[in-house]
């Protein structure tokens, strides 16, 4: 299962990966530039270190000789403790000094030292060599003046820079990953402005979104309301569709029913009767099927969006059983309502809830004996139940659970026309309504109660 | 205590010469045996015996398990053990600053960071490896039979005027270090030239007037003291400070124009085998400021970064690389050239 990617992530971690990357940029040029310039601070020194003595080189008596001035060397230590060589070279042999100190690179010309960095007595040394002539000598006058010093104050210094470079790198990346999760967070605030609009729409609220987006959420909003135009059309042309559909097949058959009966009392021959009885069995089965499908479908397509209008379920109920006590009356069946006097307020979807009813009291007439009851209660506690019970066969001992699947039935109900899908319609209302539909024996001991159980929103 | 004086003198001296022949010159040689022996520290130095054993013994007063194997040497000798012959020695104390320098510049020394570092004051320590803790200023010492106290002249000006003044009364009676034998000589000296040219000056004026030469200080305070010397130039302060505790007949001048101020040193040598005792003896020296019992006994003045500070006069001697400069071998013949030249004229 892939999370969902999240833009605020991909933003946060984006700009904080360009932080990082522009922090070490930061560290290295720093610590790359301050060594350099701590590197040429000692090759300076050690340059004019290297020329102060070889200014105070002289000829005597034909050789050439030196007085080696204090400050040639002192100046080396005003600024580090590091350890400090120095050889001078008469025509390639020492005059004095280290003899051993490594000169690798001797300058060529007068006027330009020559820089080299060394291993000389177990430290790195750094050599800053120059070249001098000397006049008036027999020997030769070519002198090379070498100048040597470790590198420790400058490992220090680097030392330094480097921690203050990190540490200023690392200020600067927390600050900007701070800053860039405050960016990602200001981006996406229209977004989620917009978001908040669309979801505090009701249900069927399929108007166009108008609420301002950025320039770059503007594509997103004009696909969104031309989704919404589409789905809004199309869900009118459903709705019109079953309700086209449901007038067009009952109608015909109701009028194929009238007139099957007009036959049947028309005819005298007991099996021509009887192939009529058939006939109008088989129409009233059909007519019910399409009523229950259509019910179905209705209540599939409004559970989608269900509508939360304040309502009076007493009246409800008492205007589903008006409707159907005709049905009753026809076998003798008594219609009887335990209701409280006052309005019982519920917020649902009254079309579908009447369907409900409808089905189950539907279902209670069709499967009573003649002459029987059927008591309609209402009873509200932390949750309304709205129960009816018939002293009908019940429910012959079958798992109730498969009851409300689609297209089943019981096991004792082999003689009465039904298509199943009664108390699924009503078990689907009841659960869209965050209810549920619970199936019983009669306290009576004979018959089932069905009971719609919804609880208050 | 007298006894097992004598008794450890005895084992020290039969011990001693049956180690190993050098061929520095030792002038003498001590084991100072602890009382619990668990280890031994063996020290090379410039510092006599007597200056140094109550230093010793308090020493071991704090560290009962370490023996001390005192070697006392000349400065120039401690060099040459430790650069050229690779003798071993756990600690090397020497009063030649630019020696020592040249040990810790040319890697014979180990770096070690003091407990206290802290309290000490920056130009005490070079590159770790190199710890000052005595500070000794070089002073004039002057015959009380020549000068009433109060009378001898305070800068360099006023004694070469002096001495030009008066050639007779102090012909043969100025008394010096000959730098050529004496590497503390040799060290004031340079810091003198390197200073003020009324160094060479009053050189050439002490040569005008057959100045006496030294090889130490003790000699030449007790010349002064006896009268036979009207006054020593650029004698060891801390000693001078010891005599006049014990020897009449003269007194102490710092001059005012500039006074030079020697630190003397102690360093772990690179090749030490008793490092650990080593670093202990290094914290015990360079915290002897705590211990003013220490340096009335000794006459070693302790470090003091205040003294320096309330007298603009003294200049102590700064560590680093310029102290190598008198120590090349072209520049210190020039030098000794330059400075017999002054000194060693003829009597006419």
């Amino acid at each position: 299962m892939k999370q969902p990617t999240s833009i605020r992530k991909r933003l946060f971690f984006q700009l904080a990966a360009v932080a990082a990357v522009l922090s070490l940029a930061f560290v290295m040029v720093v610590r790359g530039v301050a060594s350099q310039a701590a590197e040429g601070t000692q090759d300076d020194i050690l340059a004019a270190s290297a020329t102060a003595i070889a200014d105070s080189l002289t000829s005597e008596d034909g050789k050439v000789t030196l007085e080696l001035p204090y400050s040639a060397l002192s100046m080396l230590g005003t600024i580090n403790e590091d350890r400090v060589f120095y050889r001078v070279m008469v025509q390639g042999e020492t005059l004095t000094g280290y003899a051993d100190l490594p000169v690798t690179r001797s300058p060529r010309r007068l006027d330009t030292p020559a820089f080299s960095t060394e291993i000389y007595r177990g430290d790195e040394v750094r050599v800053a060599s120059v070249l001098r002539r000397v006049a008036n000598t027999a020997t030769g006058s070519e002198v090379v003046v070498s100048v040597a010093q470790t590198r420790s104050g400058l490992a220090a210094i680097s030392r330094r820079i480097t921690i203050t470079a990190t540490s200023v790198g690392l200020l600067f990346f927390l600050l900007a990953t701070t800053l860039s999760l405050l960016a990602a967070n200001s981006a996406l605030r229209p977004l989620r402005r917009m978001t908040g609009a669309v979801t505090r729409r009701g249900p069927s609220d399929l108007r166009p979104v108008t609420a301002e987006a950025p320039k770059e959420l503007v594509p997103l909003v004009d696909a969104l309301n031309s989704f919404m135009g589409r789905l809004r059309s199309s869900l009118s042309r459903t709705e019109d569709l079953i309700s086209e559909a449901a007038h067009r097949v009952r109608t015909p058959l109701a009028t194929v029913r009238t007139q099957a009966e007009v036959t049947h009392r028309k005819l005298n021959k007991p099996e021509h009767k009887k192939a009529i009885r058939d006939m109008i069995r088989a129409i009233d089965e059909s007519s019910r099927s399409a009523g229950q499908i259509l019910d179905h479908a209705m209540v599939t397509f409004r559970a989608d969006s269900l509508a939360l209008d304040p309502l009076d379920l007493a009246a409800l109920i008492n205007e589903t059983c008006d409707r159907l006590a005709p049905t009753a009356g026809l076998k003798d069946i008594a219609l009887l309502r335990e209701l409280p006097d006052r309005p019982v307020p519920f917020n649902g979807d009254g079309i579908m809830l009447q369907a409900a009813l409808h089905n189950i009291l539907d279902n209670a007439i069709k499967y009573s004996p003649e002459d029987s009851d059927i008591t309609v209660r209402i009873a509200s506690g932390s949750e309304l139940r709205i129960s009816i019970a018939d002293q009908g066969r019940g429910f012959g001992g079958m798992d109730l659970k498969d009851l409300t699947t689609r297209y089943s039935r019981g096991a004792n109900v082999g003689d009465v026309v039904g298509s199943g899908l009664g108390l699924t319609i009503a078990d689907e209302v009841a659960h869209a309504h965050g209810g549920r539909l619970e199936l019983s024996h009669s306290k009576e001991g004979q018959g089932a109660c069905v009971s719609l159980i919804l609880p208050y929103v | 205590m007298r006894v097992t004086d004598f008794a450890l003198r005895l084992i020290a001296a039969v011990t001693l010469w049956s180690g190993a022949a050098h061929s520095f010159e030792v002038e003498d040689r001590q084991v100072y045996t602890a009382v619990a022996e668990t280890s031994v520290l063996r020290v090379i130095s410039t510092a006599d015996k007597a200056v140094f054993e109550p230093i010793i013994a308090a020493f071991q007063q704090a560290n009962p398990g370490i023996s001390v194997d005192y070697t006392i040497t000349g400065t120039t000798d401690l060099m040459q053990a430790i650069y050229e012959e690779g003798a071993v020695f756990d600690l090397a104390i020497s009063s030649a600053m630019d020696l020592q320098t040249k040990l810790a510049n040319d890697g014979f020394a180990q770096s070690y960071s003091p407990t206290n570092a802290a309290s000490l004051p920056d130009w005490a320590i070079w590159r770790d490896q190199l710890f000052a803790f005595t500070q000794e200023p070089a002073v004039m010492v002057v015959s009380n039979t020549f000068f009433k106290q109060g009378e001898a002249p305070q800068t360099r000006d006023a004694l070469i005027a002096l001495l030009r003044e008066n050639p007779d009364r102090f012909r043969g009676r100025i008394g010096t270090y000959d730098v050529r034998r004496s590497g503390f000589g040799y060290l004031m000296a340079t810091q003198d030239s390197r200073t003020s040219e009324t160094f060479w000056r009053l050189m050439e004026v002490m040569g005008r007037l057959d100045a006496q030469l030294y090889c130490c200080s003790g000699d030449m305070i007790a010349e002064v003291a006896s009268g036979k010397l009207a006054l020593a130039y650029n004698v060891l302060g801390s000693y001078a400070a010891s005599e006049q505790a014990k020897t009449e007949g003269f007194h102490i001048v710092e001059l005012t124009d500039f006074v030079n101020v020697m630190l003397r040193t102690v360093l772990i040598p690179a090749n030490a085998e008793n490092v650990k005792d080593a670093r202990v003896m290094v914290d015990f020296l360079t915290s002897l400021r705590a211990r003013p019992d220490l340096a009335d006994k000794t006459g070693l003045p302790p470090l003091d970064a205040s003294a320096l500070q309330n007298n603009p006069a003294l200049r102590p001697i700064r560590f680093g690389p310029g102290l190598l400069v008198f120590l090349d071998q072209l520049k210190e013949n020039k030098f000794l050239r330059s400075w017999e030249n002054s000194i060693l004229q003829e009597t006419p």
